[in-house]
């Protein structure tokens, strides 16, 4: 499935995920300390360009969600997270490259677990560790004896289920899309060389045709699965930090 | 290729610890640029913009206020103005009714000056008048007498009485009618 590692040290395998996990950051620091090295006031076209992006990440995930009293200590991290996925998500849609770096669990796991210790650790400085989980485990308006089923149902799904999924969403997806590219492009490779004829030909056209659908259609779920992680994310440190239940 | 799919069928949940610490560290570069540099960068420039445009405003209204002042001093200028031409004008005209009525006066002064003369000189020349008249009409009326009665008024004593008292009543009669006029 994978090239072989470039070399190895040990146990560790310098191979391309690890060139682009450096990659990714490279380019997201060069492009964003390049647009606004000037810091102008009225912006050039680089500069324009790099403050839409960083805009709709502090405006429409942080400021809206998390609210304009808060959300400034959260911009490093919310603009680190949808860059830093939308990046290596879009690794997977360049030729080359090729690979969606997410489609590796490790680093979904990665980025799930430093999200999910954010959030709650903020829950827990803000309200204190039992004020946090009656937070988390108790909705209000409910009658009472309903805690007996809803405290266990809800810590589960608050407190164990979304970090899960907030990880697997975005490894599935990229995992899946990679996989159905690839599936694809074998189709491809299959029906022309091992089929051949005229039948071979035109399916490899239609494998061909299938190819380039899935291929816009990952670079659309790349994209997108870069903004629900970081919006998911602002929506839990919102309802971390919020007052009540 | 179809060796590569196969390769897939190992558990791929299970994730690759290598690959989770290079996740991290690349990660934790990005968040710690992200911290030191392109956050407040990006933060700067929009304060420092939305302060622009305050600044701006706030300027607007500075030269707004002078301009409001600047209008109301020159209001003013323009007001005391038009009070010192209403001032001059006043003092224009009560300076020229002044002349007028010292003209007035001193014409008034010099016409009853002449007016004065003019009497003075008439009343001279009439009494000049009357004294030549007496004697003419004394010599003519004696020589008009001699003529009617001949010699016999030769005798002065005599024609000196007739001529005095003729003459006396002959004044009577205009001192009456000066006195008239």
């Amino acid at each position: 499935m994978h090239l072989p590692p470039f070399f190895e040290i040990g146990s560790f395998e310098f191979a391309k995920h690890t060139v682009l996990i450096f990659l990714s950051v490279i380019l997201i620091v060069g492009f964003f300390m390049w647009a606004i090295r000037k810091q102008a006031l009225v912006p050039s076209k680089g500069q324009y360009l790099g403050e839409v992006g960083y805009g709709f990440v502090r405006n429409s995930l942080g400021r809206d969600i998390i609210g304009e009293k808060e959300f400034r200590p959260w911009l490093p991290l919310l603009f680190s997270f949808f860059f830093f996925i939308l990046v290596n998500n879009l690794f997977g849609s360049i030729p080359v490259l090729q690979l969606p770096t997410l489609s590796h669990p490790g680093s979904a796991y990665v980025l799930a677990i430093i999200a999910y210790v954010a959030w709650v650790g903020v829950g827990v400085k803000r309200h204190g560790l039992g004020h946090f989980m009656a937070k988390m485990t108790m909705p209000p308006d409910v009658p009472k004896v309903l805690y007996v089923f809803l405290i266990p149902i809800e810590f589960i799904s608050n407190l164990i289920i979304r970090p899960v999924t907030h990880a697997l969403r975005v490894f599935a997806t990229m995992f899946a899309g990679h996989m159905a590219i690839m599936v694809a492009a074998s189709l491809l490779g299959f029906l022309i060389t091992d089929v051949g004829g005229i039948g071979g030909i035109l399916g490899g056209a239609g494998a061909l045709f299938l190819g380039i659908f899935i291929y816009f259609l990952e670079i659309l779920i790349q994209v997108l699965q870069a903004y629900i992680f970081t919006l998911l994310f602002a929506v839990y440190v919102d309802g971390a930090l919020q007052e009540g239940h | 290729m179809t060796t590569n799919i196969m390769a897939a069928s190992e558990n791929p949940l299970f994730p690759n610890g290598w690959e989770m610490l290079i996740t991290t560290i690349g990660f934790a570069l990005l968040l710690l640029a992200a911290i030191k540099w392109i956050v407040p960068m990006f933060e700067r420039t929009y304060a420092e913009r939305t302060e622009a445009i305050e600044g701006g405003l706030a300027k607007a209204e500075a030269a707004q206020a002078e301009a409001d002042k600047a209008r109301d001093e020159y209001n003013q200028q323009l007001e005391s103005a038009r009070l010192e031409a209403q001032r001059i004008r006043e003092e224009a005209r009560t300076e020229g009714e002044k002349i007028l009525a010292d003209f007035k006066d001193r014409a008034n002064v010099e016409s009853a000056r002449i007016t004065e003369n003019a009497h003075t000189a008439i009343a001279a020349e009439r009494t000049a008048a009357v004294a030549s008249l007496r004697n003419e009409v004394g010599t003519l009326a004696i020589q008009l007498s001699s003529k009617i009665v001949g010699e016999s008024l030769s005798d002065d004593d005599r024609s000196r009485r007739v001529v005095d008292r003729f003459l006396s009543d002959l004044e009577q009669t205009p001192t009456d009618a000066g006195a008239q006029a």
